[in-house]
């Protein structure tokens, strides 16, 4: 069976810098995968390239078999990757539900249908009862989970969150872990960028670390936090399972 | 039902609007012949303002060039009118296409080339000069003495589009009319949600799979083939056509303060907008020409167009309808868009 | 043949300089505040009328009408930043361009109450007069406004780049918060910019007087000149907008000559939309933030 999403050697410099740096790793289609890292360690920059916000400067990247690096960011959504922003961007003059009804125009031309759309996504993120507020109104966590909604409306395969937890208190989180889990039962593959080594022990099935670009390590989150150079250049001698 | 709240505007609404009308239509057998003959061009530039209104309030461009628009449409309409005896029907569809196109080819320069904001306002600026310049010196459309119409006579033909100043009165009105429904239609349609995405924050609305360099291309062209028409109308009612007045930064300038003044983007802020502005600056030109101050007319209408963007910063439409409901309650007109005072 | 190309590109050179002090003004006021005066023409004809007034009125040598405009308008621009213009500095394009045109057209307004609507030509006793380099005759009108005008730039270069005001402007433009972090005096700065922007355009209009007769409806013409002269220059960049009035001065001239008078603007506009359309930055100019 082909992979979902797989990555062959991909690079992506900037001037100078080398953001990602020869990164390889295949996703089969099931479950969370976090991508964790360091600050700079070019998670962000990975994201842009899969989801088409940027062309990787070497390298490879298929979805589903079908390469789509090159393809711009449209295109590579209609094809079923949705994302959300580390910033969130909600469109300021539409309400809850017709910022979330724009990602099911990829695949509707017809409003009400958009609507239904938003408002079952809205439903899958717990935002229901908000669908009518005007954006102004929503707390930090709503807006995280209005990303989200946002980016299923658009009836991804693959959805990539970055760092949808920054900025969330624990119960807060743990809220939206649940979401996640919830969706990934549903057959929806999840790749999420994230800090907190806590959440990603309790949220993903899979872990790939990054480091200055370049990827250090892969496996189960067992097997990445006692995973030597995890631990020197990443977690610290400190940190507990 | 859900279905039925996305197709039609709530039905307060459209009945107000239709009220509305009709007041203006039985005006029409009453007013004076002044009257009569401004009312005529507040509806014909209201119009052209709604084509605009769209592009900038829904689509997020802002030209400040539309005369490039109305000046095809006004051309089209005269010289195949004039020289070719054609019906001016005719004219206003070929018009409407070559807007098309010329918008079309505009748009996609500019966006093939990152061309946004600002830069692509003065753009337009930029076309609409040169195009004004080059009539200017075209013998084929009458270079600068222009073209004119022949004079009206005989009864009223609606085929032909000619007939007296009442008969340009019910036309335009029907033109203003066809314009607040078309704009409520496009904003409940697929399009609507789409432009005002795509206006908000190009790159997220990307990632959601809008096709954003389609988009702007069709909501220029759309409103530049919508321009046209308006300049099409304007130069029958005029009776002659100049590149300097209809091509010129006059026109451009002119159409561009109704919509904001009154409600960008909206239905009704076309409307109101070049209701009350060009009424407005008639009336301060005949106080000056009676108090034989010359410009002061301009002094007052400047002064005007200050304290309107200062005080209200979404136009005068939005601004009754807030009010309207935190004194009553009450919502009229449903979602009315906001916001378009902050910065983009 | 030669003599008539030379005399041309010669006339072209020198209202480049004048253009390029008008585009100046404009390009500065960018480059710090991120705003466009569309009520900048309206200031060039500011100045336009002062220049008559000197010398018509009070028989002034054009140079002291010059000071005085840039004096003036220095002190209009300073005002009307501190007053009106600054809160507008956040505001969406197309709200700008409305206040812009309101500023223009109560300037216009003012002209033309003051002076009526006829045009006033200006009495200067050098209006015909040329002088004669090599095989090449020069108005002397346009000498002076060319040479003074050059000698202006120089002075505003000189203050940006070694007063300490002049480096605080700079490095607004470059970075705004940045320079916010720093201290910048940012108000202050706006309005001296604003000041700055509004007298070039005044001390221009006091030395184009000579040639130009002076009419409120000029307004927009010199508006649209300074924006083709700035865009293809590059918007924002002090050198460039020298570059730009002297590409315009040339190109007008040439335009002049090969094709009809009337169509001697079509060349400037078709350069104009190239320029937006390949590099919208121009020659030299900064990215839009």
């Amino acid at each position: 069976m082909t992979d979902l999403l797989e990555l062959d050697a991909v690079s992506r410099r900037f001037g100078g810098l080398l953001a990602v740096d020869n990164v390889s790793f295949r996703l089969k289609g099931e479950g969370i995968t976090a991508l964790v890292g360091p600050n700079g360690a070019g998670k962000t920059t990975c994201f842009n390239l899969i989801a088409g916000a940027l062309p990787p400067t070497q390298g490879t990247i298929r979805f589903g078999g079908e390469i789509i690096s090159g393809l711009p960011a449209e295109d590579i959504c209609r094809l079923g990757i949705g994302r959300t922003f580390q910033v969130v961007r909600p469109m300021r003059d539409m309400t809850v539900v017709e910022n979330v009804m724009i990602g099911a125009f990829s695949w509707t031309r017809k409003v009400s249908e958009a609507r239904d759309a938003a408002r079952e996504a809205l439903d899958m993120v717990g935002l229901g009862p908000k669908a009518e507020a005007a954006i102004s109104r929503l707390t930090l966590p709503d807006r995280k989970m209005l990303e989200t909604a946002k980016a299923l409306s658009t009836r991804p395969r693959l959805l990539l969150l970055d760092e949808v937890m920054a900025g969330l208190r624990p119960p807060e989180a743990a809220a939206v872990v649940a979401v996640l889990r919830r969706l990934a039962e549903r057959g929806l593959s999840i790749l999420l960028v994230e800090h907190v080594m806590r959440i990603v022990m309790e949220a993903a099935e899979h872990v790939i670390v990054l480091h200055h670009g370049a990827k250090i390590a892969e496996g189960t989150p067992r097997y990445i936090v006692s995973h030597p150079e995890v631990v020197a250049g990443y977690l610290g001698e400190g940190f507990r399972a | 039902m859900q279905k039925k709240r996305d197709a039609l505007p709530d039905r307060g609404a459209v009945l107000g609007c239709l009220a509305a009308f009709a007041v203006l239509a039985m005006l029409g057998g009453v007013l004076n012949p002044y009257l009569i003959s401004l009312l005529t061009i507040v509806f014909l530039f209201t119009f052209i303002g709604q084509s605009w209104s769209i592009m900038l309030g829904l689509g997020g461009q802002l030209s400040i060039g539309h005369a490039l628009f109305v000046g095809i449409g006004a051309y089209s309409v005269a010289v195949l009118n004039i020289r070719y005896g054609l019906s001016p029907w005719f004219g206003l569809v070929v018009g409407m296409a070559l807007a098309a196109i010329v918008g079309a080819t505009l748009a996609w320069l500019s966006f093939r080339f990152e061309v946004r904001g600002i830069y692509f306002a003065l753009l337009t600026i930029a076309a609409a000069e040169f195009a004004r310049v080059v009539f200017s010196g075209w013998e084929f459309v009458g270079a600068m003495q222009g073209l004119f119409f022949p004079a009206q006579s005989g009864p009223n033909s609606f085929w032909m589009l000619r007939g007296d100043a009442r008969f340009y009165y019910y036309v335009s009105l029907a033109a203003v009319l066809l314009g607040v429904s078309a704009t409520a239609l496009i904003r409940r349609s697929f399009l609507g949600y789409v432009w005002r995405a795509m206006r908000d924050d190009e790159d997220a609305s990307r990632a959601l799979g809008v096709r954003t360099f389609l988009h702007k291309i069709l909501v220029v062209s759309f409103s530049g083939a919508w321009a046209a028409i308006g300049g099409g109308l304007l130069a029958l009612v005029q009776g002659s056509v100049f590149p300097d007045s209809i091509m010129g930064m006059g026109i451009s300038v002119d159409i561009l303060v109704g919509p904001i003044v009154g409600g960008l983007g909206t239905a009704f802020g076309p409307l109101i907008g070049t209701l009350i502005t060009l009424p407005l600056d008639h009336l301060a030109s005949a106080i000056g020409n009676r108090f034989g101050i010359p410009g002061l007319n301009n002094v007052g209408y400047g002064l005007a167009l200050i304290a309107a963007v200062w005080l209200l910063p979404d136009g005068i439409w939005p601004a009754i309808v807030n009010s309207v409901k935190s004194i009553t309650g009450f919502s009229w007109f449903g979602n009315l868009q906001r916001g378009m005072s902050r910065s983009d | 043949m030669l003599t008539l190309w030379g005399n041309v590109l010669a006339s072209g050179i020198l209202m480049g300089l004048v253009y390029g002090i008008i585009a100046l003004g404009l390009t500065i006021i960018f480059g710090v505040i991120r705003i466009v005066n569309f009520a900048h023409g309206a200031m060039v004809v500011f100045g336009l009328y002062v220049g008559y007034c000197a010398g018509a009125w009070w028989g002034i040598p054009t140079i002291v009408a010059a000071v005085s405009a840039g004096a003036l308008l220095f002190v209009f621009g300073y005002g009307l930043e501190t007053s009106v213009v600054k809160r507008f500095v956040t505001r969406p394009h197309h709200i700008q361009f409305i206040l812009f045109i309101g500023i223009s057209l109560v300037l216009s307004g003012a002209q033309l109450i003051t002076f009526g609507p006829d045009p006033r030509p200006s009495v200067s006793h050098l209006s015909f007069e040329t002088i004669a380099l090599g095989p090449i005759r020069l108005d002397l009108a346009r000498l002076q406004a060319a040479t003074v005008a050059a000698v202006m730039i120089l002075a505003l270069a000189a203050f940006l780049k070694y007063s300490t005001f002049g480096r605080f402007i700079r490095a607004a433009a470059d970075n705004r918060l940045g320079g916010l972090m720093v201290g910048l005096p940012i108000p202050k700065i706006y309005a001296m910019t604003f000041g700055i922007g509004a007298a070039c355009a005044g001390v221009a209009g006091a030395l184009i007087s000579p040639l130009f007769d002076a009419q409120p409806f000029l307004a927009v013409d010199f508006t649209l000149l300074a924006f083709v002269t700035v865009i293809v220059g590059g918007l924002g960049s002090f050198v460039g907008a020298l570059v730009g009035g002297l590409t315009i001065g040339l190109t007008e001239a040439v335009a002049a000559l090969l094709f009809a008078p009337s169509l001697k603007s079509a060349l400037s506009y078709g350069l104009l939309m190239i320029v937006l359309i390949v590099r919208p930055r121009g020659f030299f100019g900064a990215k839009e933030t």
